[in-house]
């Protein structure tokens, strides 16, 4: 029979244990943060933004607007290919048959497939696209990155879609509108805050992907025309990868001013999404 | 009178009526694509490796040597690295995990909870080559008087004797424990919410500390929760691949000692990808890693679901 005393004291002990394992996650989270900005924003300037690495790579100067102009075009990609299929698939989820066989499998895969690495969805494409048509490109990166979009939009917007009360449907049902009808000027609309945060989310997390990029999208010091979508292409993460493993201090400051950009753009889209949601949540109470 | 109106209504509305089963349709097409995506993958990859698989058959798993100038792909040593690294990273990072999660479940009042989650939440967001970059540059140089103190004073330990690099298997498992803390302390957190407050009320009446409370009512119900969310984080671990390319140092060899360069998988794919891309053989051979890294994610995530969906219904 243990004492009072000893017990409260382990109590206290767990209680101080499980702050120092929130310190443990939130100070490098915090270090990470503090590095970033002061290893970067010495370089931050217009140009990094407006002009491509200077053509010999280990001169100073010169920016990574080949990689955002890429990140941009891929991410663009993805999303006009993951968002449209993902949130009709997460209609079907939600709307059609919710609990018969089709819509079980299809909750159950993509729940699984977030959790297929990123560079397996990157060889997939290489073999599909880049085999295919003999050429590193934008479509490859871009579609990789709507693979990895897809299942992440599909299950936020299943969940976006169920939170729609069943009054909403029944009320349009009643009018006699038909059933698409209803989906597409009732409950879609009302879903949209959610169906947006998923989306949010998803194009952060597809900005930040190198991996997959690497193998489809190959990299490219050279600034590609927005129109321009058959060769290589560079994006934000793969200049950051490729100027951090060089020796040169140019190379290595503009791969942290590279970060910090990707970071400030991964964490705007981050709280946008929390905030769309939040203020929804608001609005139903 | 009525009837006519009625039969006109329905002439006019019969043509839009088609519109709902194609929709309906559509909305499948859409929802199986995940489906057919991920049947695809596994059947276009394995062809793709196929011409690998042929050459060294087993070998690709059992294998011990990789050296793709003289055709032999081992990748015994990769397999290895990518288990070490992630037993690494959840040896520090689970109970980390838990503990920040009942944290913010059970003791931090709520405001602070939801907002501390949304800190750690920020953690997740952080792109992996932004781990990398600062692995390399900020959290090497802080480990390696670390690794080396180890190395001298616990170095009759064989797994932290022989130190060789500051990126090696053990800087690759702490920079993984950073990357999955946030993912399996998100799904713990959840999991502890779904246990009633009746239980946890009941404990604390019958004179339980919080400590108590969260062992005899918290704990055991969330058992299988945990579980599939270590298991997620050990997927995500197993599948990460550029911060890990940044701090494994990309040799493969199959050592006990943490403080030698290794490599896994996924690095070795991103790492070796280029030069392998006018040697057909070499190139089936990556994928042929890739395949199998498919398959070992493939199964750790349909058990880690099983498991949340069969606590999900009883």
């Amino acid at each position: 029979m243990t004492s009072l005393a000893s017990r409260r004291r382990r109590d206290r002990i767990m209680t101080g244990t499980m702050i120092a394992a929130v310190l443990i996650a939130v100070v490098p989270l915090a270090l990470i943060l503090a590095d970033v900005v002061a290893k970067g924003i010495g370089q931050l300037s217009l140009s990094f933004f407006t002009q491509p690495e200077p053509f010999v790579a280990t001169a100073p100067g010169g920016g990574f607007a080949a990689g955002i102009r890429g990140t941009i075009k891929m991410v663009a990609l993805g999303t006009v290919v993951a968002v449209p299929i993902g949130v009709l698939a997460g209609v079907y989820l939600s709307e059609y048959h919710a609990r018969g066989p089709l819509a079980t499998l299809v909750r159950f895969f993509a729940d699984v497939m977030t959790g297929i690495p990123s560079i397996f969805v990157g060889i997939f494409v290489f073999t599909v696209v880049v085999l295919s048509t003999g050429s590193f490109s934008a479509w490859a990166g871009g579609l990789a990155l709507g693979i990895l979009m897809l299942p992440l939009i599909v299950r936020t917007s299943e969940e976006a879609l169920r939170l729609v009360p069943d009054d909403l449907r029944e009320a349009a049902l009643a009018l006699g509108v038909r059933k698409w009808r209803t989906i597409v000027s009732v409950v879609l609309p009302t879903a949209l805050p959610g169906i947006m945060t998923g989306a949010l989310l998803a194009v952060a997390r597809a900005a930040g992907e190198t991996a997959p990029l690497l193998l489809t999208a190959f990299g490219n010091q050279l600034l590609v025309p927005w129109t321009s979508w058959n060769g290589p292409e560079a994006s934000l993460t793969l200049e950051i990868f490729t100027n951090s493993r060089s020796p040169f201090p140019a190379q290595q400051a503009r791969a942290w001013t590279g970060a910090l950009v990707l970071v400030f753009g991964v964490l705007v889209f981050s709280i946008a999404a929390r905030t769309v949601a939040t203020r929804r949540s608001r609005r139903a109470r | 009178m009525t009837r006519l109106t009625a039969d006109r209504l329905d002439a006019g509305t019969r043509p839009r009526r088609s519109a709902d089963p194609l929709f309906r349709y559509g909305a499948a097409g859409c929802a199986s694509v995940v489906l057919l995506l991920l049947g695809g993958m596994l059947i276009r990859t394995t062809w793709a490796a196929w011409p690998a698989f042929q050459h060294s058959g087993i070998g690709l798993v059992t294998g011990t040597t990789w050296n793709p100038a003289a055709g032999q792909f081992g990748g015994l040593p990769f397999i290895y690295g990518t288990l070490v690294t992630s037993a690494i990273a959840l040896l520090i990072g689970v109970p980390v995990a838990v503990l920040i999660a009942l944290f913010l479940s059970e003791v931090a009042p709520p405001r602070l909870g939801t907002g501390l989650g949304y800190v750690v939440d920020l953690l997740a967001a952080v792109p992996s080559v932004v781990y990398g970059l600062w692995g390399v540059f900020v959290l090497v140089p802080f480990l390696t008087p670390l690794w080396q103190w180890m190395s001298n004073n616990l170095g009759f330990i064989p797994l932290f004797s022989q130190f060789a690099s500051g990126r090696n298997f053990a800087t690759a498992g702490v920079i993984l424990a950073l990357m999955i803390t946030p993912i399996i302390s998100a799904i713990c957190r959840e999991v502890f919410m779904t246990v009633p407050t009746d239980e946890r009320e009941a404990g604390l009446a019958l004179g339980a500390t919080r400590w108590e409370m969260i062992r005899l009512a918290v704990l055991p119900r969330s058992r299988s929760g945990v579980v599939a969310a270590v298991m997620l984080g050990f997927g995500r671990a197993v599948g990460e691949t550029i911060a890990v390319a940044y701090l494994i140092g990309g040799f493969p060899k199959i050592t006990p000692h943490l403080f030698q360069q290794g490599s896994t998988i996924a690095a070795n794919i991103a790492l070796q990808f280029n030069e392998a891309a006018s040697q057909p053989l070499f190139k089936a051979a990556l994928i042929a890693l890739g395949v199998i890294l498919f398959g070992i994610t493939l199964l750790i995530n349909i058990a880690a679901r099983l498991i949340i969906r069969r606590g999900g219904t009883t």
